[in-house]
């Protein structure tokens, strides 16, 4: 119920946003908190740090930009093409790397997305350094012009609440009772008879899957497909926001990416600029030793004690 | 009295109606706003970065603060030499803060994303420091106005003498994104028309800070020449390299694109004797002399590349077009500024072409040893003027917007 009333309020809140703030910035945080919302899944829920998620972000990134490009295909089919991509690549990386745990698992996607950065860098059709440049945004079902930055926001924040319902079904199906039983105890789980790496890489394909939309989608939005999405710095930016939202609470990862967008934005304008890294480090440490449960983990602490 | 209050209100609203219709044509929401976007901490902060904002501030103070009774703003924001962050912030810029041109724009991969923004948009880039010439050739575009220098201009200046001199095989060491690209084709070019050749090249990322192995294969090479088709502290870096491994002993090292901030910040017993071309050198005559003390006051002792001296340049030329136009509408500013020739202490002999290519005189100098230096910022001796048209190229028929 709580949850519902919430959801309402994301929605409402969602659908005046644009009013008030500059339509790109929030299409940014949208696209960010989705794929926040599916690395949560995995590390919130399943217990899994990946850390090359940026890969398939890039990836439903060069694929939804080049179809835009060189095709005349609509942007919703761009987009379903670059996340079924990004599907793909996490079948097969998953598939690797649900073998190991731990720091095992976390060095293996991390290795598997260095491999695909090089890619990129060397692939022709990416532009290496220069990026996939002036991708058109096109016209969604070939009628409703995207150019319009309003178009595109309504469009973004469709494309959001779906992914965003897909996690919450996900989590709240026995399937997710069953990851997190994963998390909280993966003996006790195969010993139940689950086949606990099926489930992992379940879980993998479905996060990747998401990422690559969310990279498919910011593509569109930017118009710029570029080697930042793929880079492993982009990896490490969205742990930190989703530990600084919230790791495995529902809101967390949109409250996270929304922090992180924000500041950044803020930062980057100022006479802070260079020091932009030194500060989201600051923060993070900040926010490992004092509020390990994030700003929405710490809300709810909150609410469970006075109420 | 019913019919005295109705007049009277048609009497203001048309007041209003015609108000505003003036401030169409005048300036869009009553100011003009000029974003400067540049590299601020990596490795082009000192080619461009604070210098350039306080170039372009320097301008607007020397050009009066106001134009056509109205506040000249300037922005400024960090692209740290990526795409996705650059043309971001100038796609905020232009459709959330009233920004009317943008200047700076470092690298060219930058430049190419940005300006694919401005032209949406319908707003001027004034390029100050970007060297690719995609930007009045296969990218060209109405609003582009490319300032300070371009990679053929490099390319005629340092590369053709030296084939015509003997120096045949070639060897790159290349930046790789656009503007190495770019510089790589068009000196290739300039070789083989003028019967050398290129032995070999090899790619290196932005930003790399081990050059040894590219050093090596350049070696291995058996060139006569070995280009650093980089810029900033990359060339600094791979230049450092050459010289340690004994390669500036060996063969011609020629830097294709050198600042002067590099330049100094270069031992002379390594860089010394090194031709280069340049756009702007401070210490050229008594004008340059008189701007650069200026600048370097301002700034804290630094002398300005020539980016920084573009961006001032560009800047004023933008204004003068502005005002001379009386709005800032960018077509009919862009017209102006074509049919006026720039002509300041950076511009000498300059035309803005129909393409947005600002042909002036570049300069080809050579880097002075160690014991012809009369201070630390005697970098340069000036070898020969280029004349723009040389330097330039022909404009390409597509690319010609009248």
């Amino acid at each position: 119920m709580q949850l519902n009333k919430s959801m309402i309020a994301l929605v409402v809140l969602g659908l005046l946003a644009p009013l008030a703030l500059y339509p790109v910035f929030l299409m940014k945080v949208l696209c960010f908190a989705l794929f926040a919302c599916a690395f949560n899944l995995l590390l919130g829920f399943v217990g899994l740090l990946s850390f090359g998620h940026a890969v398939f972000l890039g990836t439903g990134g060069y694929i939804t930009g080049y179809l835009m490009s060189t095709t005349g295909l609509t942007p919703e089919i761009s987009i379903l093409a670059g996340t079924l991509c990004a599907a793909a690549l996490g079948a097969v990386y998953g598939k690797l790397a649900v073998k190991r745990e731990g720091i095992y698992f976390a060095m293996v996607t991390l290795a598997l997305a260095q491999l695909m950065f090089f890619v990129y860098l060397q692939a022709p059709f990416t532009g290496g350094e220069d990026g996939l440049q002036g991708v058109p945004r096109g016209e969604l079902f070939g009628f409703i012009d995207l150019s319009d930055n309003m178009n595109m926001y309504y469009f973004v924040f469709a494309i959001f609440l779906f992914g965003f319902w897909l996690v919450n079904r996900t989590i709240h199906s026995p399937f997710g009772q069953i990851l997190k039983a994963i998390r909280e105890n993966e003996p006790r789980a195969i010993s139940l008879g689950y086949n606990v790496n099926d489930y992992k890489w379940a879980a993998f394909v479905i996060s990747a899957a998401l990422a690559g939309m969310a990279g498919s989608t910011k593509t569109l939005v930017f118009q710029l497909a570029s080697l930042n999405d793929v880079h492993w710095h982009m990896s490490g930016e969205v742990v930190l926001m989703t530990l600084l939202g919230g790791m495995g609470t529902i809101f967390g990862p949109i409250v996270g990416a929304a922090s992180v967008v924000g500041i950044q934005n803020y930062l980057s304008g100022g006479e802070l600029g260079n020091y932009i890294h030194i500060i989201m480090g600051l923060i993070f440490v900040v926010c490992v030793l004092a509020f390990r449960n994030g700003i929405v983990g710490e809300f709810h602490k909150l609410l469970k004690k006075n109420f | 009295m019913k019919s005295m209050k109705k007049s009277l209100l048609t009497t203001a609203m048309m007041t209003a109606i015609a108000a505003s219709g003036a401030n169409a044509a005048g300036l869009s929401d009553d100011k003009v706003k000029i974003g400067v976007l540049a590299d601020m901490g990596g490795v082009y902060a000192d080619i461009c970065g604070k210098g350039c904002v306080e170039a372009v501030k320097m301008a607007v103070e020397d050009f009066g603060g106001t134009v056509l009774g109205k506040p000249i703003e300037v922005v400024s924001a960090d692209d740290q030499n990526k795409p996705d962050v650059g043309s971001a912030k100038a796609r905020e810029w232009v459709e959330s803060q009233q920004v009317d041109a943008v200047t700076g724009l470092v690298s060219s991969a930058v430049t190419g994303a940005v300006t694919k923004v401005l032209t949406d948009a319908k707003k001027i880039a004034l390029i100050s420091t970007s060297a690719s010439h995609a930007f009045t050739t296969k990218a060209c575009s109405p609003y582009n106005a490319h300032w300070t220098y371009n990679v053929v201009a490099l390319a005629n200046g340092t590369v053709k003498p030296m084939v015509q001199a003997g120096k045949k095989k070639w060897f790159f060491i290349t930046a790789d994104y656009a503007f190495g690209h770019a510089l790589e084709k068009v000196a290739s070019g300039v070789i083989a028309n003028n019967g050398g050749e290129v032995v070999g090249k090899v790619r290196a990322p932005l930003g790399t800070t081990d050059f040894s192995s590219y050093v090596l294969q350049a070696q291995s090479s058996g060139a006569d020449v070995v280009a650093l088709a980089n810029a900033g502290s990359d060339f600094v870096n791979s230049l450092k390299t050459a010289a340690e491994f004994g390669l500036t002993e060996m063969v011609d090292v020629a830097g294709l694109l050198v600042f002067t901030p590099n330049a100094k910040a270069l031992d002379p017993t390594i860089a010394g004797g090194m031709k280069l071309t340049t756009g702007f050198y401070w210490d050229y005559d008594e004008e340059t002399r008189k701007w650069s003390q200026r600048f370097m006051e301002r700034t804290g002792g630094a002398i300005p590349a020539m980016g920084q001296a573009g961006a001032y340049s560009a800047t004023m030329h933008y204004l003068n077009a502005v005002k001379a136009v009386g709005t800032d509408e960018s077509d009919a500013v862009m017209k102006q500024m074509k049919a006026t020739q720039p002509n300041d202490f950076f511009a000498r002999n300059a035309t803005l072409r129909a393409d947005g290519r600002m042909v002036h005189d570049m300069y080809q100098v050579r880097i002075k040893n160690a014991d012809e230096r009369k201070g630390e910022n005697d970098i340069f001796a000036l070898e020969k003027v280029i004349k723009g048209e040389e330097a330039f190229g022909a404009m390409l028929a597509q690319c010609n917007f009248k």
